[in-house]
């Protein structure tokens, strides 16, 4: 155990080798590859070739990375408008995983693996951990949920290309977490942070203290957290936290990840071209500068992303890391740039609530979110007005609507929320207007 | 013979009951009998008044949420088995009741009990039949 504790070396894993690649190589390699991803996209995506013929635009175009800004947008909507396949830019004979994530309509979008996507996925997840200082011998616990969900497919294969022990023991039940933890010494977790922070006060219920286990590594992403919380799971654990990014819609998680440094998260530049643009304009802006991150995956076979807006407020940090990699940094997602909640790292979105409402009652009460973080794990609440449309003077009829609503909520949303029927006006309106959204989530 | 009640919607919690009690108070509308069924989360009250027009148009002109409803008023003697010839008389009629509740006094050593059924109409005629008493509305706020 001592061997894996004393590990201070990062990159010692032959697969982390591109992150030290010399700039102008990495430019070089870059455009190669941004060509490349720019001609397969306009060779096989109808949507692709359409937008950039509108611009004049052809392949050949792109001289200079620089040059992509010329090139128009991906947005989420365009992978619901194109559902299922229409932006696969293989055939489904080579397409050989599809992971699903959810919209902003309730439709899901739909991303697709080629094989070799599959691989490069897996070696930017073995670049993370490594990055963090894991490698063969560590045993990794896997608490990111397994399924049409990216993170625990993602980390599980990356995990095991690293050569770590992989306890592949997806989300849920804390008890059984907490004891495999234990009884098989395991040393590091990959999980939300939220969820994270529910297993320390879980075991300190248990009487397992936290701090004399052999877990000495966290990787922690699928949603927004804060230094604030980096602090309390260091202070609670023995676990150094880092901070992991990445979308379905480029390729899971293993965009990014911090490196021990912990000043930043290393954007996998040869693999995923990064931007920073101004969320209003689109126009770029300059490293160092806050805007919403842009990203263009550059060897991405079954679903190149041109451009794709991921909504996400972030800043390229200027300057070399201290850890000697060349990749560029990106902060911390601290906000994104339009409503989408992460509850327990699931997308949700107000306006599926209002589908879900609408589809129940054909019109729409007013309604409310509420967002609460209870033992580690957050919750939400819709809280809905009743209308006399609604209301009856049986409490069966009225339990009925209350379960039809839980119903189409929960199967809207794919993650459990609690239904709350209050009277008419209590939800505070602001110049008419309800505020959908109350977050009381406190980092 | 039908009566009119007044529901409303009521969040389980303190003082949720009483403003439109006091309201109706306020108004001089007199609540003959209520009765509130709850669930953990919410309730419902529902009321005879003295004037179930007028209690619905104060109340939904302070936005709460009103159904009036047809119940019927039935005179049962204040004694073992009561209420049991009243359930006798539907017996095998298939008509079901969707609640009951009681009247807080008795008059005359009668007790009435309000009754909710999905067909009133088919209820009334059964009753009848079985001779028992179904209060009309200003029979019943007589007493």
């Amino acid at each position: 155990m001592n061997a894996i504790l004393e590990t201070e070396v990062t990159g010692c894993h032959p697969a982390s080798a591109p992150d030290y690649t010399p700039t102008e190589q990495l430019r070089e390699l870059q455009l190669r590859r941004l060509q490349a991803v720019v001609a397969r996209a306009w060779q096989q995506v109808e949507l692709f070739r359409a937008r950039m013929e509108e611009r004049g635009l052809a392949p050949q175009d792109i001289h200079s990375p620089e040059e992509i800004a010329k090139l128009p947008f991906t947005e989420k909507g365009d992978l619901r408008d194109t559902y299922p396949f229409g932006l696969f830019a293989s055939p489904m004979k080579d397409v050989v995983r599809l992971h699903v994530s959810s919209g902003t309509t309730g439709k899901p979008i739909v991303v697709a693996y080629t094989k070799e996507d599959l691989d490069v996925w897996t070696s930017v997840m073995v670049r993370c951990f490594a990055g963090c200082g894991l490698h063969q011998g560590d045993i990794v616990q896997n608490a990111y949920g397994y399924g049409l969900f990216t993170g625990g497919l993602g980390a599980h294969y990356g995990a095991e290309a690293l050569g770590a022990t992989v306890v592949p023991t997806s989300g849920g039940n804390a008890d059984r977490q907490i004891m495999l933890m234990k009884d098989f010494g395991v040393t590091a977790i990959c999980c939300t942070p939220t969820y994270f922070l529910h297993l320390i006060d879980r075991a300190a219920e248990l009487g397992v203290d936290m701090k004399e286990l052999p877990l000495r590594a966290g990787i922690f992403g699928a949603e927004p957290w804060t230094e604030s919380m980096r602090r309390h799971i260091e202070n609670s654990s023995r676990v150094e936290a880092f901070d992991i990014y990445g979308l379905s819609e480029i390729i899971g998680p293993g965009v990014a990840c911090e490196c021990r440094r912990h000043q930043g998260l290393h954007i996998f530049e040869d693999r995923f071209f990064p931007e920073i643009v101004d969320p209003i304009s689109g126009a770029p802006l300059p490293d160092g500068t806050e805007g919403e991150l842009v990203l263009t995956t550059l060897s991405k076979q079954a679903m190149p992303m041109i451009r794709y807006r991921t909504r996400d407020i972030t800043m390229l940090l200027p300057g070399r890391c201290e850890c000697g990699r060349t990749l560029r940094r990106m902060g911390r997602i601290g906000r994104r740039s339009d409503d989408m909640l992460i509850i327990r790292g699931v997308n949700v979105f107000p306006s599926q609530v209002e589908s879900a409402l609408l589809e129940i009652e054909g019109t729409l009460p007013h309604y409310q979110i509420i967002l609460t973080r209870e033992q580690g794990l957050d919750q939400m609440e819709v809280q809905i007005e009743v209308t006399p449309h609604m209301f009856n003077d049986k409490i069966g009829a009225l339990q009925g609507l209350h379960q039809r609503l839980q119903g189409a909520l929960d199967h809207v949303l794919g993650i459990r929320v609690r239904v709350a029927l209050v009277e008419a006006h209590t939800i505070e309106r602001s110049q008419g207007k309800a505020k959908r959204v109350i977050d009381r989530r406190t980092s | 013979m039908k009566i009119q009640q007044i529901s409303l919607f009521a969040e389980n919690k303190p003082g949720h009951i009483a403003a439109p009690v006091r309201l109706l108070a306020r108004e001089g509308i007199d609540i003959r009998s209520m009765y509130l069924a709850d669930t953990q989360q919410y309730g419902i009250l529902r009321m005879i008044v003295s004037d179930w027009q007028k209690a619905a148009r104060v109340l939904e002109a302070q936005e709460f949420v009103v159904k009036v409803t047809e119940v019927l008023a039935v005179e049962v003697p204040d004694r073992p088995g009561g209420l049991a010839d009243v359930l006798v008389a539907l017996d095998g009629t298939g008509i079901n009741i969707e609640y009951m509740y009681g009247f807080p006094y008795l008059c005359g050593g009668r007790a009435i009990l309000i009754f909710r059924f999905a067909d009133p109409d088919a209820a009334i005629a059964y009753l009848q039949k079985a001779g028992i008493n179904v209060l009309a509305s200003n029979e019943l706020l007589k007493r």
